[in-house]
């Protein structure tokens, strides 16, 4: 595992290539955009029926990261659930297994526009988090500092010797990281979409997720 | 003999026509419950078709609809139209014709199902369309004949394998329809009879005299065809020279964008600036009908095309065909060539055009093909599940069924009849419940079973989801390409991927012009005049041919030949030279290629497997290759090679060829490749598991919708044997896999493989650096790509004390 540590805002975070962030100063383990239960809502709302795993595959991978890193607190930036009733709907099965991740460690729900309200699972919510540096919202805020966000699914593009990439990536700026989404049906935004360009400045980084972390400027993908 | 009414006879006589024989057939043997015409093009099949409809209608009042007629192409439906209106119209008979194809209004649609005209002409897709309605029993009652119009396009595709299975719906509707199935020249009468009839009947087939031989010859030029490369640029002025010398000449290549260099730089030579048009399916529609009405009243001395232009419209006028490229395949060579059928009884003109010095011998194989009257043919396969599971949800929009009814119909479609119990429950598991080993949507059901047993929608909402996703042709995600500036024009359509790629200031070739790539605005390639960069070459989808097995077979045996007095000079020296700096590819041996160029390493494998067993011999080869550390990057196959490249060289290809260890590379390699993720994403679109994205609606950069690559990891890693994988395995295995073949090649060489290692690309395996459909291997060396130019681009903006 080639996790990429990187200094920002006077304190260290570490990159997961599973798309994780590690916050060592506070044993603190962050990931966004979970989507859990999204099979179930499209369903649900009467579209198709797809392969009813992404949640197993999200808390699978999850566990992974929990495993490696042993956090303290663990903090999910938001759209944690692909909807309240999704939530709601989660089979005992998962239930339980969440459950069991959290054992022993402090678990904060940050709201996100896919679930905006409290769920009947254990754990704290709370609409973003102020922690030493670092706020940690869903959604980035124009002028925020030492800001940890989500909600975007940014995504990298580049072209090598003819061959195109594109990978889900964090976004690092001088006042701001943007977490790729860690949920297994979960799509992406391009990095030079307009959105994202208003929140990076000249010295913005794309940490590529994949087999090990590839950090590129953020000027050279799309 | 079943004479004409007399009012038709009378508009007959006054033109002075008289009628075929092959069409007096068709009208003495209307009562036959299926009938199918084989007759050359140009040998007036369409009238034949509807010469019993007309006899009918004129005879006495019918009501409803009388005639269903079916095209694979909206053009032809709305052109035979046209051709029918007049004659109707001159004789006043009491008959009314209309079309229906995807471009047809919506009042107008809803006008045709609540009062049907006598005769419809449609597609597959609008006719499927038409059956999921619950007034389809209305709509059809009274129905008396089916005339499916140049099935033999159909034969081989899915679209043939969803329209009859529409037909069995109507048929189960209308127990007296009559079906009429109309087609060109073909190796196998039989197996298109068997398609057209119900299972098990028979089905009566009509001859039509195929006329004299084709008078088709290669093109003379006095500048030999390049070593490499496709589009046949160095004949333009032998072309140019031809379409003077003739009225109106049909140029056909391979692909469409050969179609468009070809086509630019035809007219940079074109000093007389004779009247050529252009025509492909990326076009817009606007630029096609323009050049379509442009070659019907007799403007245009040439139209540069594409397959696009295979099929239908009549446009009387052309006298030669130009085929620019390898034909690739016998049948469809033969057919072309019909285009330029002036006159039935005249021998139809053709010149074949080599791209490069490979196409020389492919088409002087093809020539001898075409002599000894040897059109190949592909094996028939069962029907696919996919298109299946489609079929069941059309019915279950149309309302309430029984799936033992339902079974009993699928199962008179010649393609289905051997379709088992369990099979089946398999699909209709799948379209009501996912069918996944978690059981889910117990609550979410898309088919509910009702109490008395029949099935039923869940929600009947879902209708509306499910016919917009009606259809098997795959349209690779493409955008439109359209002037900057308010209302600007229109002009085609690229791929996604390509327009990706683009940064602003790039051009590129499109409608034959070259044009900047301005920006992205709400999904439209926005670009400009502005010509002032050698252009890129646009990527457009559009069907690739596979060369015939028949074809390389043919070519490997041209090559035993000590000399080749009968190929150019040119192609015939380069042959030598191949043979002196490396060696000629033989039959009962492998050949073997290793060369670097530009800082990687290449290995050509000449299998003359055919395209299929040649791609998936990439695959596995990549797969051990990687497996050995050698860091496969990608490969290109043809149906003679296939081209490996990779950041280590290749010493001993020995171990590469061991079956067994190839057999057990199958199943593992079968997983995680990007062929059957490319075949899950088609077949899980047809089988209703995905929506097809629909232009329009789709929004820029929406992180909602995900890739299908994930559904495909997810389902293999957590449900391997459901119904989408088994449908994908089988999908790959008789279309891009075809193992069988490699093991044949395999045991044919027997070990015998030659290893020839070389400073430099040969002349045999040049043409494979122009092939389009390279494959990427995702492994160890995209990697070492990647942190590479990580280190490069991050010292570059001075980044690297990250």
């Amino acid at each position: 595992m080639s996790i990429l540590t990187f200094a920002f805002c006077g304190t260290e975070l570490e990159a997961l290539p599973s798309g994780a962030l590690f916050w060592p100063a506070h044993d603190l383990l962050c990931v966004s955009d979970l989507h859990l239960g999204k099979s179930e809502r499209i369903a649900r709302r009467g579209g198709t029926l797809l392969p009813p795993y992404e949640t197993a595959a999200t808390l699978t991978r999850l566990e992974q990261a929990i495993d490696l890193t042993r956090p303290k607190t663990v903090v999910c930036l938001g759209d944690s659930f692909d909807d309240l009733a999704a939530g709601e709907a989660l089979p005992n099965r998962d239930r339980d297994w969440l459950f069991r991740l959290q054992a022993g460690r402090e678990w904060i729900w940050i709201e996100g526009n896919h679930d905006p309200a409290p769920l009947d699972l254990a754990g704290t919510h709370m609409a973003e988090l102020r922690l030493g540096p670092l706020t940690f919202r869903h959604i980035a805020e124009q002028g925020a500092q030492g800001e940890i966000s989500g909600h975007y699914h940014p995504k990298a593009a580049i072209t090598l010797r003819g061959r195109h990439i594109s990978r889900p990536c964090f976004l690092r700026s001088a006042d701001r990281v943007i977490l790729p989404a860690f949920g297994a049906y979960t799509g992406g935004l391009k990095c030079s979409d307009p959105v994202l360009k208003g929140l990076m400045d000249a010295s913005a980084v794309a940490l590529l997720t994949g087999p090990q972390i590839t950090p590129l400027p953020y000027g050279k993908v799309r | 003999m079943r004479a004409l009414p007399p009012i038709l006879k009378n508009w007959f006589d006054t033109r002075g026509w008289s009628i075929h024989p092959h069409q007096q057939d068709m009208l003495d043997r209307s009562d036959a419950p299926s009938l199918l015409l084989i007759a050359p093009t140009g040998g007036g099949k369409t009238l034949a078709g509807f010469l019993p409809t007309l006899a009918d209608l004129a005879e006495g009042a019918h009501d409803g609809l009388h005639t269903l007629y079916i095209s694979p192409l909206k053009a032809l439906a709305s052109d035979i139209r046209r051709n029918l209106e007049r004659p109707i119209a001159e004789m006043g008979l009491p008959i009314r014709v209309e079309d229906r194809t995807g471009d047809t209004s919506a009042t107008r649609k809803r006008r045709q199902r609540a009062d049907p005209p006598h005769i419809l002409l449609t597609t597959p897709e609008s006719l499927a369309l038409l059956t999921s309605y619950e007034d389809a029993p209305r709509m059809f009652a009274g129905l008396k004949r089916v005339i499916i119009d140049e099935i033999h396009a159909l034969e081989e595709s899915k679209r043939g394998d969803q329209l009859t299975l529409a037909v069995s719906r109507l048929q189960t509707l209308c127990p007296d329809m009559h079906r009429v199935g109309l087609s060109a020249t073909v190796d196998d009468p039989a197996a298109i009879a068997r398609m057209l009839a119900k299972h098990p009947d028979p089905c009566e087939v009509v001859l039509a005299d195929p006329g004299p031989d084709p008078d088709i010859r290669m093109l003379e030029t006095t500048e030999a065809p390049p070593w490499s490369g496709g589009g046949g640029r160095y004949a333009i002025p032998a072309v140019l020279e031809q379409v003077k010398q003739h009225k109106t000449t049909l140029i056909f290549h391979n692909t469409r964008a050969q179609a468009e260099i070809f086509f630019h730089h035809l007219w940079l030579a074109n000093e007389d600036s004779l009247p050529i048009g252009i025509h492909h399916g990326s076009l817009s529609r606007e630029q096609r009908e323009r050049v379509e009405q442009a070659m019907v009243d007799g403007q245009l001395r040439a139209i540069v095309c594409t397959g696009s232009l295979d099929l239908g419209i009549d446009w009387g006028d052309v006298d030669l065909v130009i085929q620019v490229g390898a034909p690739k395949n016998v049948k469809r060579l033969v057919q072309r060539i019909g285009r330029a059928n002036h006159r039935y009884i005249a021998p139809s003109k053709a010149l074949l055009v080599p791209a490069n010095r490979f196409e020389v011998v492919e088409c002087h194989a093809a020539l001898e093909a075409v002599k000894d009257h040897d059109l190949d043919g592909e094996t028939r396969q069962r029907g696919p599940k996919d298109v299946l599971c489609q079929h069941i949800l059309i019915r279950a929009c149309a309302g309430p069924f029984d799936a033992m009814d339902l079974l009993h119909e699928i199962r008179t479609v010649g393609p289905y009849a051997d379709l088992t119990r369990a099979e089946f429950d398999d699909c209709l598991d799948f379209v009501a419940t996912g069918g996944y080993a978690l059981r889910a949507y117990d609550k979410w059901q898309r088919l509910m079973q009702r109490p008395d047993g029949m099935w039923q929608l869940r929600d009947p909402r879902a209708t509306r989801q499910i016919r917009m996703n009606i259809g098997t042709i795959m349209d690779p995600d493409t955008l439109k390409v359209r002037f900057k500036g308010r209302g600007g024009a229109p002009l085609g359509e690229i791929e996604e991927g390509f327009a990706a790629q683009l940064t602003p200031g790039d051009t590129f070739l499109i409608g034959g012009q070259i044009v900047r790539y301005e920006g992205l605005r709400e999904m439209t390639v926005e670009v400009t005049r502005r010509a002032d960069k050698e252009p890129k070459i646009a990527t457009f989808n559009g069907t690739k041919f596979a060369t015939s097995t028949q074809l390389s077979q043919r070519i490997l045996r041209m090559f035993q030949r000590r000399d080749w007095p009968d190929l150019p000079t040119h192609t015939a020296q380069w042959l030598h030279l191949q043979r002196e700096v490396s060696r000629l590819p033989e039959p009962g041996r492998l050949l073997i290629e290793s060369f670097p160029r530009d800082a990687r390493h290449y290995t050509c494998v000449y299998g003359f497997a055919g395209r299929n067993a040649q791609q998936t011999l990439g695959l596995l080869l990549t797969k051990r290759m990687e497996e050995l550390h050698l860091a496969p990057l990608g490969f290109v196959a043809t149906d003679y090679a296939t081209l490996i490249w990779g950041l280590e060289p290749l010493r001993d290809p020995a171990p590469l060829f061991d079956l067994h260890a190839l057999r057990d590379g199958l199943d593992s390699w079968l997983a995680g490749n990007a062929v059957m993720k490319r075949t899950f994403k088609s077949s899980a679109i047809i089988a209703g598991l995905i929506d097809r994205n629909h232009a329009g609606q789709r929004k820029s950069g929406r992180q909602a919708t995900f890739s299908s690559d994930i559904l495909y990891d997810t389902l293999h890693r957590y449900d391997p044997d459901h119904l989408m994988l088994r449908i994908t395995r089988e999908e790959a295995e008789r279309g891009l896999v075809d193992f069988s073949r490699i093991e044949e090649m395999i045991t044919r060489i027997h070990g015998n493989i030659d290893h020839v290692t070389l400073d430099r690309v040969t002349p045999l395996s040049a043409p494979l650096f122009l092939e389009h459909g390279r494959t990427p291997v995702e492994g160890a060396g995209q990697e070492r790509l990647l942190a590479d130019a990580a280190t490069e681009l991050m010292a570059e903006v001075g980044l690297n004390a990250l």
